[in-house]
């Protein structure tokens, strides 16, 4: 029997003004009937445009230049669009990354689904109608005829991406192609989505072809696994084989990146070794950050309940120790890095930086403030002026404070880019000559210029690869051992906070439904939605 | 885990900007500049492929000629302006009776006028008028909007709701009927009709600049500087201005355009510089009563002021495009 898809040296190559390019190199794997496939690799690794390639779809100045693509036997590299119609959504299902751009804003989803049906000539109006809510009912959606008037703004991320994936099985294709299907969901949602996307094709014996930077979400899901890096297949073969016995070097480094897939070795706060007399120690205050009963509500509609975003929210941070706030998107975790960092103020509660109550401070106060706290961005191409110099952004902290002179200023900026492990020729360079990771590294450091005590970190890895976000959590690490520094670690990713964290607080609808060391809270969760979320980390399959 | 960071970097890939950071719940958190196409972000610059030559090649195939003519047009201008005398050996005042209305010609490229002036000579002296005049228009209303613009879009409150309303009454009365306004006030004259120009675009500068400067003061990067220490004033002058300003830049050399035939609308309703000053405006106002006969009078010195400003929109265009 031959495999439903057959990829055979795959060259794709784009035209730039200094001639092709060539982006996936010699690419042969094949995905059989009802199997699932995982295409891992980092960005830039040619997972996605192998996938575009296979449906026809790569961006303007694509081109497959070599090899071929087979399904079902039958070569359809050389297509025209036209022909690929025929293939596109009946024989091959797509899902895509973004579940926010994929769906048209201004068509209720119902004639969106529908709209497959209309294309490839399935049924009359009354016939696609009854499909398109069998679908939605299919897709675990409730009430699908009040859910196909609605518009894409009226439905969460995870269920939009329930309606995309709706589209994608309509006509009930042979192969799914999933393209990094829930990388911008939370970990509850991704594993349902997932869990649907395997009952689907369960049911109706679907191959899918799942494309994911994530080891882990592949480890959990697929059969196989084909991975990838600078275009070139790199290893490829059953999944326990390869998590066994990795073969290449790259593949052991992302197993080892892949946060979630081995439990950690959860961090113990280090006793001071400074600290010898015990009275002293006892008399010393042990937190750097005191915040406690916090509130914050905000008017929604007039006449209704303001709603708490933040709902009596208190935490410690010890000294020289990393708490991390975890939750999902809603939870009011953000706020609460927020309300620390005295960007927005609390209606009620109260912040104390060591012994200082900071909550009411304001103007000048708060200024000063600023020295001891310092927030870094979930999201670095947002956080940097693009039209500054790396130099010139990590120094503008003492700039501020007029600390030092120029001379000085330009000094520590280079020890601090030192220090985050930049290359010091990047000081010259603007951000967007820059690597994701290498901007974050950038941000840490401009974090770091004024000494702070406490650094908030606003999901500060969340925007990156594993690779890139496990080089960032050693700096982390390393830093907080040299410098001292406290962290407050906001996130999502609970595989990234048993790595990073001494104590964590679950957070819920503003709420902590639960805290304490980071061991004890993922070994023996007490409350069921701590537990709901750590079940929901992608770990490798148990063989039975 | 096992990595030392002082051997670092070289395992960080090229940008992973063009996905969706994979971030809270259905909230997709994407740089607004990172173009949405998929699977661009998977052409990062092969490794063996030399950087320096392919830069090069890339410039060099990156200029269109239509900006490069573009360009001449508007430099050949300004060196009408600056150095008219290498253009021309005719007296643009001085004209030669018996040689009146002769059509153009190898000795009179443009023709010339009723009392026998080169016109192409009025045309190349006429430039300093008319390009200065455009040149003290767009700074009024560069500088007078954009700050106007900047108050309002970082003071917010009354200051804005003030300056609004204030740019909405300039808004509300057509440009050439508050350009003779103003000239009436300020008196006839090639400065003050230049300034009058100016004031009429302060509101389109005001409003451009005000929605620019909110855009980028929610940007993460004016809260991180913010959160570094930094006052009010630091903030606007370091990161809110430069980058707000791209896109007032690209409006200053449209407007450069607009105000050119703004001034020569002024001038050929006699409002701006008095004869026999070689303006452009002036130059067909006074070729009007020989439509009929003598063509090149009204169409030639019509052709340079078309040309000149589509030149400016021209650039104007690719300013906008290159933010």
């Amino acid at each position: 029997m031959t495999a439903l898809l057959e990829l055979e040296h795959l060259d794709v190559a784009y035209r730039t003004s200094a001639g092709p390019s060539r982006v996936v190199h010699d690419v042969s794997f094949d995905v059989a009937r009802g199997e699932v496939v995982a295409l891992v690799g980092e960005s830039g690794s040619g997972k996605t445009t192998t996938a575009s390639a296979v449906l026809g779809l790569l961006p303007a100045g694509g081109a497959v230049e070599g090899g071929g693509i087979r399904l079902s036997g039958t070569d359809i590299s050389g297509w025209s669009d036209r022909r690929l119609q025929a293939v596109r959504g009946v024989r091959i299902g797509y899902i895509p990354q973004d579940p926010v751009s994929s769906l048209n804003p201004v068509r209720p989803i119902g004639v969106q689904l529908g709209e497959a049906f209309r294309i490839h000539r399935r049924g009359d109006r009354r016939d696609v109608r009854r499909r398109v809510l069998e679908l939605l009912d299919r897709v675990g959606i409730d009430d699908p005829a009040l859910r196909a008037r609605q518009y894409p703004h009226e439905l969460s991320g995870g269920m939009r991406q329930r309606v995309l994936i709706a589209s994608a099985v309509a006509l009930e294709p042979e192969l799914v192609i999933a393209d990094e299907p829930t990388s911008a969901l939370d970990v509850t949602v991704q594993r349902r989505i997932l869990d649907l996307i395997d009952e689907l094709r369960r049911e109706h014996g679907t191959a899918v072809l799942l494309v994911t930077h994530d080891l882990g979400v592949a480890a959990e899901r697929a059969e196989r696994v084909v991975v990838m890096q600078h275009g070139r297949i790199v290893e490829q073969g059953a999944i326990g084989a390869l998590l066994d016995d990795p073969r290449e070097a790259y593949t052991r480094r992302l197993l080892a990146d892949a946060p979630g897939l081995e439990e950690p070795e959860f961090r113990r706060p280090r006793p001071p070794v400074y600290l010898r007399d015990a009275s002293v120690a006892a008399a010393e205050n042990p937190f750097v950050l005191e915040a406690s009963g916090l509130v914050k509500a905000y008017a929604t509609k007039r006449g209704a309940e303001p709603f708490r975003a933040v709902d009596d929210v208190s935490f410690n941070v010890v000294r020289g120790t990393t708490h991390a706030i975890v939750g999902e998107s809603g939870s009011g975790k953000t706020t609460t890095a927020r309300i620390v960092t005295r960007f927005v103020s609390p209606d009620a509660g109260t912040v104390r930086l060591g012994d200082t109550d900071v909550t009411a401070l304001t103007g000048a106060a708060r200024r000063e403030f600023r020295r001891r706290v310092q927030l870094v961005y979930q999201n670095p191409f947002a956080s940097l002026d693009p039209r500054h110099t790396v130099a010139d952004l990590v120094a503008e902290p003492l700039r501020n404070f007029g600390i030092g002179d120029r001379r000085s200023r330009a000094e520590t900026a280079r020890r601090l880019i030192d220090r985050v492990a930049l290359p010091s020729h990047l000081a010259g360079h603007r951000p967007r000559e820059l690597s994701g990771g290498q901007r974050q590294r950038v941000a840490i450091a401009r974090a770091l210029a004024l000494e702070p005590e406490l650094v908030v970190l606003d999901e500060a890895v969340s925007a990156l690869d594993v690779t890139v976000q496990a080089r960032i959590l050693e700096l982390l690490e390393q830093l907080q051992g040299e410098l001292g520094l406290s962290y407050l670690f906001i996130s999502h990713d609970l595989a990234v906070v048993a790595r990073i964290s001494h104590s964590v607080s679950v957070m819920r609808r503003g709420r902590v439904v639960e805290s304490g060391p980071t061991e004890q809270v993922f070994r023996s969760p007490q409350h069921e939605y701590t537990r709901e979320l750590l079940d929901a980390v992608p770990r490798r399959k148990v063989t039975a | 885990m096992s990595a030392p960071v002082d051997t670092p970097l070289v395992e960080e890939p090229a940008v992973p900007g063009g996905r969706g950071a994979p971030a809270e719940g259905g909230r997709i958190s994407r740089p607004d500049s990172q173009p949405r196409v998929t699977g661009s972000r998977d052409v990062s610059p092969l490794p063996d492929a030399a950087p320096r030559p392919a830069v090069w090649r890339q410039r060099l195939s990156g200029i269109r000629p239509d900006l490069v003519l573009a360009w001449a047009v508007i430099v050949l201008a300004i060196a009408w302006a600056v150095v008219p005398w290498l253009f021309t050996g005719a007296d643009p005042l001085a004209g030669v009776p018996a040689e009146k209305l002769q059509a153009p010609s190898a000795a009179h490229p443009f023709g010339t006028d009723a009392i026998g002036r080169d016109l192409y000579a009025r045309v190349v002296y006429g430039a300093v008028h008319s390009l200065s005049g455009a040149f003290v228009a767009v700074t009024v209303g560069l500088v007078g909007g954009t700050l106007l613009g900047v108050l309002a879009g970082s003071l917010g409150g009354a200051v804005d709701a003030v300056i609004g309303r204030v740019v909405d009454v300039l808004l509300a009365i057509p440009a050439l009927l508050l350009s003779l306004s103003i000239i009436i006030l300020l008196g006839f004259g090639t400065v003050n009709a230049a300034i009058a120009v100016g004031i009429g675009s302060i509101a389109a500068f005001a409003r451009l600049s005000r929605s620019e400067v909110v855009r980028v003061r929610q940007a993460d990067f004016v809260e991180a500087a913010f959160g570094s220490g930094a006052r009010l004033p630091a903030v606007l002058f370091r990161h809110v201005l430069p980058n707000s300003l791209t896109a007032v830049i690209a409006l200053a050399a449209l407007q450069f355009g607009t105000a050119i035939l703004a001034i020569s609308t002024l001038g050929f309703l006699g409002y701006g510089a008095p004869p026999p000053t070689p303006e452009w405006g002036l130059l067909i106002a006074e070729g009007r009563n020989y439509v009929a006969t003598s063509w090149w009078l009204t169409v030639l010195p019509g052709l340079v002021v078309v040309v000149v400003v589509l030149a400016a929109n021209r650039i104007s265009h690719a300013l906008g495009r290159n933010r």
